[in-house]
């Protein structure tokens, strides 16, 4: 029992990481702009907030820069998209590489300081830490970003689907042209949920290196969770409180892969990973097959309907434009 | 005009992806051509993810080539201790390194390529580097290679170079035994990278030593897949802690455990590799690499046509290892003051043994053994040979074995993985 507790313990934090990139995206994908550099900027969330926090011995304030930074880049992007009206696959692939490029160059140097950056907290929080079974998962020695996690999901899904600036978000992404006879601004809105999207990716990168695996350690900081972060916003069908769900799994299978190397037996069974540990390998393949099933399943056109998808998403908006 | 502009923007981001992509290659030349120039400057050069360093008319140019960032607090940094070394203490030399090779494919151009810049003597950082090394030393019989860990040799340029680590691995097992026996735990744990002889012999010699001061002590392995990602050498540490480890030693290249140990409260990492890897009063000690004196030693030879490239395994008692906290000089580790006097006087008497000579791994690894299934892996008064140390039995051909490593030592808590 408290073999599973521990792996889902560890699985909300390192899913908290994969819990910020998505919900940006989301937000992102929500507008209509499809943001392929999550990655990239991820990297420049890590990176910018590792530095500030080593040069100001602040980590919050290195929290904060490093999600304006990465919010900064994504309006590269923006730019791009919404007033170049490119082609968003492109421009995304473009800034992945431009954002990752820049994090290793202004990170050199960065990864020798181990041990004298400081980090964000964790604890627990009194009273809920009892609570049998989810007090162990959720409430115990977590870091901070986790708990922020918590607060900030409900609340982004709230906005999402039940304010007026969600509905005007939800439209832009739907429908822009009749958003714009309404007097939506949908150039303006695309501009910040995009930038949105950077923020919560670069929140994502920072929660990396402050927090979760405390350190700089160049392309290896994300390893990809940037990318599998894409493939959750579809699985998670822009819902946030789905992305938790999907984030806090992918989260978990990491540290099952290791984890389960450990017992002899499982539930009174041989463990077959205990036996072969190339086994547990294997799971740690799924996330990235995942997304590539869910990126297929969502780029089929007879299924986008069905998922949910953004009506507008991909497509550049062009006033007076026929169509969407 | 909108054309235009968006003409303007794709060169704009084309550039940019170009500087980026390959930011360092483009940053690099311009920093290290004045450094070509002026003889003062004899830092090894820059070497981003794929820019090859330049040579020096001559002098003898030596290069390494590393796996990870030469600042990563461990494997690589060691190497690049070492080659810093050899630039400041032998005469008539010029030093390069390349950080952030992978293995495999990549590496091969990147050999093949210092080769062609003209470099005399090059050492290959990683056990992935080997076949590629033995595929370009058979294309520039003239350059030399020196593999550091696996197993090849063509016994004419391209050599193979270790050292007895499993001497320091099996004193840090004494350490953490006693760690754990004084604390009152029954568990310690060790991140293995991957499943090759070098992981077994270094994880049993640190089985070995933990049964020698905590004979109640199991050992459990996580295996990691990886020699660098500090991420998942981290998760592979909490992994194991949360498991009930009390000490836990990495077999990867950072230090991943001890930062791993400071987050909980009363448990210890032992880090590997590199001197100053142990900073952290959560590390109990670093069984560590000195390169340095070995790199010199060889470059020496080789500019002189004396070195002989074949199996270069030096001991405890010729230099190049370490142990943090032990070794002259030193200060031990906070988390070492407090453990019985007996065991930390077993360490330095053994220690200074292995430093003279008069105990070396084949102390270690001798009758009896029993492995975790029950079975005598060699019997009392026997011991092991040099051929068994690095390889499953039967071993190569023309250098077989009788015992090999595919065995686990009995307080290990592990299976057998398939090959």
């Amino acid at each position: 029992m408290d073999f599973i507790l521990i792996i889902l313990a560890s699985g909300v934090a390192t899913g908290t990481v994969l819990l910020y990139a998505t919900v940006g995206e989301a937000f992102s994908e929500r507008s209509g702009i499809l943001n392929l550099g999550v990655e990239g900027m991820m990297l420049i969330g890590a990176m910018t907030a590792y530095k500030v926090s080593a040069a100001t011995n602040n980590p919050w304030l290195g929290l904060l820069v490093a999600m304006f930074a990465a919010g900064a880049i994504s309006q590269v992007h923006a730019f791009i998209t919404i007033t170049l009206q490119s082609d968003q696959v492109v421009s995304g692939l473009a800034l992945n590489f431009l954002a990752i490029g820049i994090s290793l160059v202004l990170g050199e140097g960065l990864t020798s300081l181990r041990d004298v950056v400081p980090s964000l907290p964790s604890f627990s929080i009194p009273v809920l830490v009892q609570i049998p079974i989810l007090g162990r998962i959720f409430f115990t020695n977590q870091s901070v970003m986790v708990y922020l996690g918590f607060i900030f999901v409900p609340l982004a899904w709230y906005y999402i689907n039940r304010t007026r600036p969600g509905l005007h978000l939800r439209a832009v992404g739907e429908y822009p042209a009749a958003a714009d006879t309404l007097g939506i601004g949908v150039y303006s809105l695309r501009y910040f949920y995009v930038f949105v999207g950077g923020l919560l990716a670069g929140l994502g990168g920072a929660t990396i290196s402050l927090s979760i695996s405390p350190g700089w350690f160049g392309a290896l900081t994300t390893a990809g969770q940037g990318w599998i972060a894409i493939g959750l916003v579809i699985f998670a069908q822009w819902n946030p409180v789905r992305a938790a769900f999907g984030a806090y799994t992918f989260g978990a299978l990491r540290r099952l892969v290791l984890d389960i190397q450990g017992p002899a037996t499982l539930l009174g069974f041989a463990n077959p990973f205990f036996y072969n540990p190339h086994n547990a390998f294997f799971l740690k393949m799924i996330p990235f097959a995942f997304t590539i099933v869910v990126l297929v399943i969502g780029s089929r056109e007879a299924n986008r309907k069905r998922i949910g998808t953004p009506s507008a998403l991909g497509l550049p908006y062009i006033r007076g434009q026929r169509g969407l | 005009m909108k054309n235009k502009v968006f003409w303007l923007f794709s060169i704009l981001l084309i550039a940019a992806m170009l500087l980026t992509a390959c930011g360092t290659t483009e940053e690099a030349p311009a920093a290290e051509e004045p450094a070509a120039e002026e003889p003062a400057a004899e830092e090894p050069a820059e070497a981003g993810s794929l820019q090859i360093p330049d040579v020096k008319e001559g002098k003898f140019n030596v290069a390494v080539v590393m796996l990870s960032n030469h600042d990563d607090g461990g494997w690589s940094q060691a190497q690049w201790d070492g080659i810093n070394y050899v630039q400041d203490n032998v005469d008539g030399v010029h030093t390069a390194y390349m950080e952030l090779v992978a293995e495999g494919a990549d590496s091969e151009q990147v050999f093949r390529a210092l080769s062609r810049k003209g470099f005399d003597l090059i050492f290959g950082g990683s056990f992935g580097y080997m076949d590629s090394m033995e595929v370009v030393a058979e294309e520039f019989p003239e350059i030399g290679y020196v593999h550091i860990s696996g197993y090849k040799s063509n016994m004419s340029n391209f050599g193979n170079l270790f050292g007895a680590m499993e001497d320091m691995k099996y004193l840090a097992g004494m350490l953490a035994g006693s760690r754990a026996e004084a604390d009152g735990a029954d568990k310690v744990g060790g991140m293995a990278t991957f499943t090759i002889p070098e992981e077994f012999r270094l994880f049993n010699a640190y089985a070995l030593g933990v049964q020698q001061t905590c004979p109640d002590c199991s050992v459990d392995i996580r295996w990691i897949n990886t020699w660098h990602d500090p991420i998942i050498e981290r998760e592979g540490a909490d992994s194991l802690f949360d498991a009930g480890s009390h000490v836990v030693m990495t077999g990867a290249d950072t230090p991943a455990a001890a930062l791993a140990a400071a987050d909980r409260e009363g448990v210890y990492g032992i880090n590997y590799d590199w001197i100053g890897g142990c900073t952290i009063d959560a590390c109990l000690t670093a069984p560590y690499w000195v390169w340095g004196p070995v790199f010199a030693e060889i470059s020496e030879a080789a500019m002189n046509g004396t070195y002989e490239y074949g199996w270069h395994y030096f001991e405890a008692s010729d230099g190049g290892l370490g142990l943090y906290g032990f070794m002259e000089g030193q200060e031990p580790q906070p988390g070492i003051a407090d453990l019985p006097e007996e065991d930390v006087q077993l360490v330095r008497d053994t220690l200074a043994a292995m430093l003279a000579g008069e105990f070396t791994r084949f102390d270690i690894f001798k009758g009896p053994i029993t492995d975790n299934k029950g079975d005598l892996v060699i019997e009392e008064g026997k011991s092991f040979e040099y051929s068994d140390i690095d390889q499953f039995a039967p071993g190569a051909p023309g250098l077989e074995c009788e015992y090999g490593m595919f065995w686990w030592n009995e307080n290990i808590n592990a299976e057998l993985p398939d090959l």
